[in-house]
């Protein structure tokens, strides 16, 4: 049981590193917008790609209807 | 989002219905697709040609129709001049310039993937990214091989309006706010999770035994991570304390400061002295649940406000100023009082000033919401951002910037926002005598137990303010309210203050103000009357048509959608009157053989009398008194009449009727001629109405149904309603109404559509249900468990365990509001294909 005497400190240094990344994130700007990454990620995939793709979810749909 | 209308055809970019045949066409993806305007077709071939077509694949809203004067020929090379230059741009270390635009037309998140990858797309662009939420645009770029101008062309290029961004006060301390209530939640929300896994050991530890030096060791971290958590995250809260015991008035703050202070400082001692129980877990959950709660509460507040401020939008880029007789090109932000300014028609006027030359009429629709222009002549004051109509104007400056009547009318809608009185004080007064009782009985129990035995004394006290730790009351409304505006949100609809949805339950009297709200609020073609045998109705039209094409005035847009094979030359305006022009023919045309006969044959349309007097005849009554009648003619004969008239939203009669279910009270009061006010009630059943009334007027109306005894829900849309809105128990305005007025209503309904009040209240009602049993449950769990607490009969642990759980309980309850999605939704949903926002109100 000893070993918490390392391994929580070790933890408590991990959360002030996790507090510290956070942190310099939101002054970076990149929580100013919570919206439009979401969607961007998926309009960067060729046209054709997403053709197919909307396709099949839109035929899955179907089958589980 | 397809077509609105299926069976009509639309235009590809704006999706403006188009009547006949496409007067344009682009080719995206290899197929020819409608256009309704050169305007449409340039910005749409402008996007295929840069291979981001697939732009009209993902949007799920409308592009604005791209304003042609601005896209096309607006030049930007003002911008680029050494003493703006300074202003807008900053300067890096490397070289590079770093710029930030705000940018108007932006509806979905795909118009940030095209403004993204078209600007990352140019030479010289090293990075470019655009906020959906702010709508801004951060540039940086090689100043050697791009200019700003250029990049501002670029924007407009492919249908946006780029602006020079300066962050106003307001907009600093929203984004200042912003930043800091994530970092508060982050700290909650980590050192929630943290406490949380070890308060289990400690748990585990009461129930199996552990040595106590790993336990104080485990509070000693629990307590170095609850720390930040009371002192950073939670400031607000101990803030507000302070500021209710200041103002001698509790609102919940001050048990929820209360709450979690005492409950730390309880730990700590436990921690130091080695005894009694530690309840950090419970501090940093409780503190987290609030802190999201207000963060959302805060998001839907600042979403008015942050869309790039209004006064930015309405005001023109630059302005023509006239010094000692010469012309010369400014920015609008260069403008200074005294400065003489030459204002063109169709151009927005850049500053308040008097007219020192010339005579015209301003579009005032953004200041008064009347979209009808009015005459102003040489000494009439001119407003910022009205808009010019039809003749050229000198105009002496007399106001700029934030001295501006626009500016002081925002800064007027932001008091009456904050003074507004808040009906829903009640939960506040019952938590301030709940806490006053509580800390009264937490002090007998103290003083009866010290008698007794003085050892249990401070735990049992401690338990006391625990179990009565009004968390599960404090979260109970707070929660249920957020869930509610966050589902409303995601349908379109936004709140603007926590009270609302309370308040909206108590409404029994639903007052309309203005005919617009339950009408498209534009004019549209009704009738066309031939006169006589010379012309058909088409035809009267294509030459109404090819007329109105050479004027900017509202009437006139509402022919801008026909496509005529004629053109009109020599046209003159008469402002006020109507239009006169002479009729030229292409070669192919029907209507040829007649016309050749008739070569310069003058045209005139516009207001009977204005017509009867050129021909010399008595006045002509229009065949209806109802609606707007234009008067067609030639040199020789009336050829026609023409109706107009402003037509009902499509859901407003599905509203009326549901309203009516709800047994609301329905009035309209109008500032419209009783006809036009008389017929629009009629059709939809509201038996209350007036007409012609003044904004007083309304207002006196408002206090005397108020007085009667009535809860009066406003829906409004123009921002000369601000004291009528502000004076009503609830206000709701539209959103196709002026931005500045978003700022002034409880509810915005973003998505334009009436039938959202439907919705509206149907959630008010739920969250109202919600509401009542978290609290009763919150209520009951504090009154039974306090008796027991006092007995000495319960742990503090028990009573931190029960505290968790109750409040865990109310959130779970709240959350219930996101899913149920009611039937009435559905079926207003499907009664009403979304609606496209009208194009041209702000122009």
């Amino acid at each position: 049981m000893d070993i918490i005497y390392l391994l929580m400190p070790l933890a408590l240094i991990f959360v002030a590193v996790a507090v510290w990344a956070f942190f310099w994130a939101v002054d970076d700007g990149q929580y100013d917008d919570l919206e439009s990454p979401s969607h961007s990620i998926l309009f960067d995939q060729e046209p054709s790609a997403q053709k197919t793709t909307t396709s099949i979810s839109t035929s899955e749909n179907k089958a589980n209807d | 989002m397809a077509d609105p209308i299926p069976s009509q055809l639309a235009c590809f970019h704006c999706g403006t219905p188009i009547s006949g045949t496409p007067p344009y066409s682009a080719e995206i993806d290899g197929e020819k697709q409608p256009m309704c305007c050169p305007g449409c077709q340039f910005v749409a071939e402008a996007i295929a040609g840069e291979g981001l077509a697939h732009y009209y694949q993902y949007r799920t809203q409308q592009a604005l129709k791209p304003d042609q004067k601005k896209s096309l020929v607006n030049d930007y090379t003002v911008y680029d001049r050494q003493a703006l230059q300074t202003q807008l741009v900053k300067q890096l270390a490397d070289g590079q310039y770093h710029v930030s635009l705000s940018i108007e037309g932006i509806t979905c998140a795909a118009c940030i993937w095209l403004l993204e990858k078209h600007l990352s797309q140019l030479q010289g662009v090293v990075q470019a990214s655009v906020n959906l939420t702010t709508h801004r645009a951060f540039i940086q770029y090689q100043p050697e091989q791009l200019k700003l101008s250029e990049i501002m062309q670029h924007i407009a290029y492919i249908g946006y309006l780029p602006h020079p961004f300066s962050m106003d006060k307001q907009q600093q301390l929203a984004q200042q706010e912003y930043r800091k209530s994530i970092r508060r939640l982050a700290i909650a929300g980590i050192g929630t999770m943290q406490v949380m896994m070890y308060a289990i050991a400690l748990y585990a530890g009461a129930l199996q035994g552990m040595e106590d030096s790993y336990r104080d060791f485990i509070r000693w971290v629990s307590f170095l991570l609850a720390t930040p958590v009371v002192f950073y995250a939670a400031q607000p809260f101990f803030k507000a304390a302070w500021r209710d015991v200041k103002a001698r008035h509790l609102s919940m703050d001050f048990p929820v400061a209360t709450a979690i202070g005492a409950a730390y400082t309880a730990s700590t001692w436990a921690m130091l002295t080695g005894t009694g129980e530690v309840y950090f877990d419970s501090v940093c959950m409780f503190t987290f649940f609030l802190l999201v709660s207000r963060f959302l509460e805060m998001r839907a507040r600042h979403h008015t406000t942050q869309h790039g401020s209004g006064l930015l939008k309405l005001l023109p880029d630059k302005a023509t100023r006239v010094d000692s007789g010469q012309e010369q090109t400014i920015a609008a932000i260069e403008v200074e009082k005294g400065y003489t300014l030459r204002i063109k028609p169709g151009e927005p006027i850049p500053a308040d000033g008097v007219i020192t030359q010339g005579r015209t009429t301003c579009n005032e629709v953004m200041l008064t919401g009347e979209y009808l222009p009015v005459t102003k002549q040489v000494n009439d004051t001119v407003l910022a951002g009205t808009l010019n109509v039809e003749h050229a104007i000198d105009i002496q400056v007399t106001a700029t910037g934030q001295t501006t009547r626009l500016a002081h009318i925002v800064s007027l809608l932001e008091q009456a926002q904050q003074q507004k009185p808040l009906i829903a004080q009640l939960a506040d007064r019952v938590a301030s005598h709940f806490v006053s009782a509580v800390i009264l009985i937490a002090i007998g129990v103290y003083s009866y137990w010290s008698q007794h035995t003085p050892d249990d004394a401070f735990w049992i006290t401690l338990a006391v303010l625990v179990v009565t730790c009004p968390c599960a009351l404090s979260l109970a409304t707070p929660t249920a309210l957020t869930a509610a505006t966050g589902k409303l949100y995601q349908q379109g609809i936004l709140i603007t203050g926590s009270r609302v949805l309370e308040s909206l339950t108590h409404v029994n009297h639903i007052v309309f103000d203005k005919t617009g709200t339950l009408t498209e609020g534009r004019l549209t073609l009704e009738q066309v009357i031939p006169t006589s045998k010379t012309l058909s109705a088409d035809a009267i039209l294509d030459y109404v048509a090819a007329l109105e094409a050479h004027s900017e005035h509202p009437i006139a847009k509402t022919f801008a959608e026909r496509t005529t094979p004629i053109r009109a030359q020599n046209v003159t305006n008469h402002p006020g009157y109507g239009i006169e022009g002479s009729i030229a023919y292409p070669l192919t045309n029907m209507h040829s053989k007649r016309i050749e006969s008739q070569a310069e044959q003058r045209y005139r349309v516009g207001k009977p009398a204005f017509i009867c007097s050129w021909l010399n005849i008595p006045l002509l009554e229009p065949p209806e008194p109802t609606g707007q009648w234009l008067l067609f003619a030639s040199r020789k004969e009336v050829l026609g009449w023409i109706k107009l008239a402003d037509t009902l939203r499509p859901d407003s009669a599905h509203t009326i009727s549901g309203l009516h279910q709800q047994n609301m009270q329905l009035s309209l009061l109008s500032g419209d001629q009783s006809l036009v006010v008389k017929r629009v009630a009629e059709s939809l059943s509201i038996s209350s109405w007036q007409a012609n009334m003044t904004p007083e007027d309304k207002l006196a109306q408002l206090k005397t149904l108020q007085k009667q005894g009535e809860n009066v829900l406003m829906v409004g849309d123009g921002i000369n309603d601000v004291p009528v809105l502000a004076a009503a128990n609830v206000s709701a305005s539209l959103g196709c109404g002026s931005d500045l007025a978003k700022n002034t209503s409880d509810i915005v309904l973003l998505n334009n559509q009436l039938s959202s009040l439907l919705t509206v209240f149907d959630t008010a009602k739920q969250t109202r249900n919600t509401i009542r049993a978290n609290l009763i449950w919150a209520l009951s769990y504090n009154i039974v468990a306090l008796p027991l607490a006092a007995c000495g009969i319960i742990q503090p642990w028990m009573a931190a365990i029960g505290m968790a759980s109750s409040s865990l309980l109310v959130v779970a309850n709240a959350l219930r509001l996101t899913r149920t999605t009611s039937s009435l939704n559905v079926s207003t949903a499907q009664a009403q294909p979304s609606q496209i926002p009208p194009l041209e109100t702000v122009p």
